[in-house]
């Protein structure tokens, strides 16, 4: 009987080890990506954000209620210019599928700055710049500056656009930020 | 044969207990407390916050883990693509105490996390604006192994539900080759800017029910000195 006992130990750290090897302990879930091919290389996805339904966090000075209720905003004169936005990304399925932050200052020293760092939590992060200016068409265009894992050698551009909902449909969303992200691969050195 | 049966499990159930014991005690997973970033000969920049949830402008998560969001209204990340994901906004303080800046932090749970190894990972990125400079993106991997080895579960062991001691540890171990966090500017002073970056955490109480009490983080950037190149056309 010793022996059964001994066979059950071994047996019990021999499968105590494979569970802890083999079982993921963390397994993100993902959504099917929506990705077209554009015609000149690289790929488009296009993200959007339902306004106020995504909108988890807006804090600046200049709002009389800074989102959500209770909200602290520091008013320290030195955030003065500045307006920080937290948001729900989704695709174009309209699942959401990550989160956004959103930075946008007029600074006397550094001038206006505009700034999105959009985090797809099964696949990474990117972050991009925007232009001040906004085209005739309504849109602004940004660079992306840098990303992690799965944008990490990826280069490319973004715009942001307000789409305003004209439907008046009752429980409509009063409009949606739609974000066009055109990526293409790094040309790495041989 | 029964009882060569109730013998085999028996021992199944030993085993798999002194694997877990062996894992939980193993003192070759402990991290570094030393920072790569604390011998460079470049500047460094600290900037620090309180991990208390409460003590941040806005904390979000699933609104089911112990970490409760802050304010109670805020939007709560229920979806399945981002149950796994906190963010945060808080202020940023100098390394004299004031307000340097805002930062917003996304972490997510990875899914590179191998226990076996003593990495219990979470995939992170930093949104951080800091007027008058300019603004930064930090990328890095977090290893939360001796923080729950060393304060979550001795404070769910403990009959009051508590951890209370002075624990110092870097969290950040990747992705850079030295453990350290990779930095890129965007804009004022640091665009156009890349460096590395470590995050370290001083706890001093921990409850099971609300997560950290007291407890700072140190986010120490390196400033590499720019070499200013002058191009003589011919």
């Amino acid at each position: 009987m010793f022996k059964t006992f001994i066979i059950g130990l071994l047996l019990g750290i021999v499968a105590a080890a494979a569970a802890v090897n083999y079982v993921p302990v963390v397994d993100q879930h993902r959504e099917a990506s929506v990705i077209s091919v554009n015609p000149n290389g690289g790929v488009r996805e296009v993200l959007h954000i339902n306004i106020p339904m995504d909108r988890v966090m807006a804090g600046s000075p200049s709002l009389r209620q800074p989102l959500p209720a209770g909200v602290q905003w520091p008013d320290d004169e030195k955030f003065g210019g500045l307006r920080s936005e937290l948001f729900k990304v989704r695709n174009e399925r309209d699942t959401v599928i990550g989160v956004a932050s959103r930075i946008a200052s007029k600074d006397e020293q550094l001038g206006s700055i505009i700034e999105w760092v959009v985090h797809l939590p099964a696949r990474g992060s990117i972050y991009v710049s925007m232009q001040d200016r906004v085209s005739e068409r309504g849109h602004r265009l940004g660079q992306i500056r840098s990303g992690s894992r799965e944008f990490e050698n990826l280069q490319g551009e973004v715009t942001e656009r307000w789409i305003a909902d004209s439907s008046g449909s009752e429980g409509s969303s009063a409009g949606k930020i739609e974000l066009v992200s055109q990526f293409v691969g790094r040309e790495e050195e041989l | 044969m029964i009882r060569y049966l109730l013998s085999l499990l028996l021992g199944m159930l030993v085993g798999a207990a002194a694997f877990v014991a062996l894992l939980y005690f193993n003192p070759f997973t402990a991290q570094d407390s030393m920072s790569p970033i604390s011998v460079t000969s470049n500047q460094v920049m600290s900037l620090g916050y309180s991990v208390a949830a409460g003590d941040s402008i806005v904390y979000t998560n699933n609104g089911e883990t112990r970490i409760k969001p802050h304010p109670e209204k805020v939007l709560q990340l229920w979806e399945a693509s981002v149950r796994g994901t906190s963010a945060m906004a808080t202020v940023l303080n100098d390394s004299r105490g004031q307000a340097a800046g805002i930062g917003i932090k996304f972490s997510s749970d990875s899914e590179q996390t191998r226990l076996l190894n003593g990495e219990a990972l979470v995939d992170s990125v930093w949104h951080i604006y800091m007027p008058g400079r300019g603004t930064l993106f930090v990328e890095q991997t977090e290893n939360y192994w001796s923080y729950l080895r060393e304060i979550v579960v001795p404070a769910i062991w403990s009959s009051a539900d508590n951890w209370k001691g002075n624990w110092y540890g870097t969290i950040t171990s990747g992705p850079g080759v030295l453990g350290v966090a990779r930095v890129v500017g965007g804009s004022g002073e640091f665009v156009d800017f890349e460096s590395a970056a470590t995050e370290s955490i001083t706890a001093r109480a921990y409850s099971v029910n609300d997560g950290p009490v007291s407890a700072e983080a140190q986010l120490t950037i390196e400033l590499p000195l720019r070499a200013k190149v002058t191009r003589v056309e011919d």
